[in-house]
């Protein structure tokens, strides 16, 4: 690894102010960051761990019933903090790589990396939440751009995410065994106004909401509902693990699968 | 360099580190802990697993100015009092949880913190919790089958020896 200077601050306005000096990266967790460093696909002359920032830690709900979540907050905590309130979400996070990497990965890390194979992506474009960083609140829709490109600026740090809790939810994954990654993962949430799907790890484009089944599953919430329908594998990612058509097939039995086991 | 200052095994320690190194190096070459093993060094195989704060994590991916602070047990800590092996040391090596042993010192650790979270797992727990622990000899049965039984279940039903 390149040697670079490494900052702990312990509050927001610290980090932030650590992150205007040229060349410098926050860290998260570290989970995906470490491994990029070692492999010297990043350089960073400063990183700013925010690891140390109590105000960026924990899980609660707001007054208007939302579901807030400090960006530095792991995802083990995650599982077990949000389970009694958005099962969909602790299941989810319960099942992100593995235990060790759940205690340190962050859901502000994840979100900031926008790998196209990441789970949180899902779950954040899949309930309309909130990314709230030190300078402003960017809806989901605005906020994943692409493949590893969010509506972040530089120097711009996600302090919390806040979920809109739903009536029913569930997150299905098709794991890629070697890395536990997403070969295809889908999050559906059903609200008062309307269902909403968003798939990750099939798409070229990163994570996106699947319109056609929001609209089937909004009129009946049930797996019948999409028997009806198919997604083009246009634009789907096609590698070793698997082909655009068995991406796109895997896109709506994953939907299926996630309709039934909504809760 | 930075000042870090962590309890490890219960001793505390105080120590000049660069921001760039990782937990693992300093804990096997620092402190000359060498007990945590470096397999893959891309956070896949879990050797190097230890507990920081009571919660396991791969010390090839956390920098040692990160535990600042922090309580640190490695698998040097793991026998009892008397330098006898523990219960879930013991069940591995009543159960030939090993062969060339180099996954061993990362398997402990996650056991340890599987039966601290759940003292009672089923094998598909204990499976499922392994998922970031590679063993390239045992083919995992008998892993499973010693971590089943420093839990205090009965293995008999439980893969072949």
């Amino acid at each position: 690894m390149y040697a670079f200077e490494i900052e702990r601050p312990g509050t927001i306005a610290d980090a932030v102010k650590a992150l205007q000096s040229d060349g410098a990266q926050a860290l998260g967790g570290g989970q995906t960051l470490i491994p990029t460093l070692k492999a010297r696909l990043a350089a960073p002359d400063v990183l700013v761990s925010l690891s140390a920032i109590g105000e960026m830690q924990g899980v609660c709900l707001s007054d208007d019933g939302a579901l807030c979540i400090g960006a530095a907050t792991t995802h083990a905590t995650v599982a077990r903090d949000a389970a009694a309130h958005f099962a969909g979400l602790a299941h989810l996070a319960s099942h992100i790589g593995d235990p060790a990497v759940r205690n340190r990965g962050t859901i502000g890390g994840s979100l900031a990396n926008n790998d196209p194979a990441a789970c949180y992506p899902a779950a954040v474009l899949g309930t309309g939440a909130t990314i709230i960083t030190n300078a402003r609140q960017i809806a989901a829709d605005d906020y994943f751009q692409g493949m590893f490109t969010t509506a972040l600026d530089e120097g711009e740090v996600i302090t919390e995410v806040r979920f809109p809790i739903p009536q029913k939810s569930h997150y299905m994954k098709f794991v890629q065994p070697a890395s536990r990654f997403a070969l295809v993962g889908v999050f559906v949430a059903k609200y008062a106004d309307g269902v909403r799907v968003a798939v990750t790890g099939a798409s070229e484009e990163g994570v996106f909401r699947w319109h056609e089944a929001e609209a089937a599953l909004s009129a009946d919430f049930s797996p019948k509902a999409l028997d009806a329908l198919s997604v083009d594998a246009d634009g789907m990612i096609g590698d070793l693990h698997g082909t655009p058509d068995y991406r796109a097939h895997l896109v709506k039995v994953m939907t299926g699968r996630a309709v039934t086991a909504a809760t | 360099m930075a000042s870090v200052a962590m309890v490890v095994n219960g001793k505390s320690i105080t120590r000049e580190v660069e921001g760039r190194t990782l937990l693992v190096d300093f804990l096997r070459d620092d402190l000359r802990l060498t007990g945590t093993h470096v397999g893959c060094d891309t956070s896949q195989c879990g050797a190097c697993v230890v507990h920081v704060n009571g919660q396991s994590v791969k010390a090839c991916a956390m920098f040692a100015i990160e535990a600042d602070g922090a309580e640190v047990a490695t698998i040097e800590g793991q026998a009892n009092k008397d330098g006898s092996l523990n219960v879930i040391q013991q069940a591995f090596q009543d159960h030939h949880g090993l062969q060339c042993g180099f996954c061993t010192p990362g398997m402990v650790m996650t056991a340890a913190a599987l039966l601290k979270e759940n003292p009672k797992p089923t094998e598909a727990e204990v499976r499922s919790y392994l998922e970031g622990n590679i063993c390239r000899c045992t083919g995992y049965h008998n892993i499973v089958k010693a971590i089943m039984a420093a839990s205090g279940q009965d293995v008999t039903a439980i893969a072949a020896e």
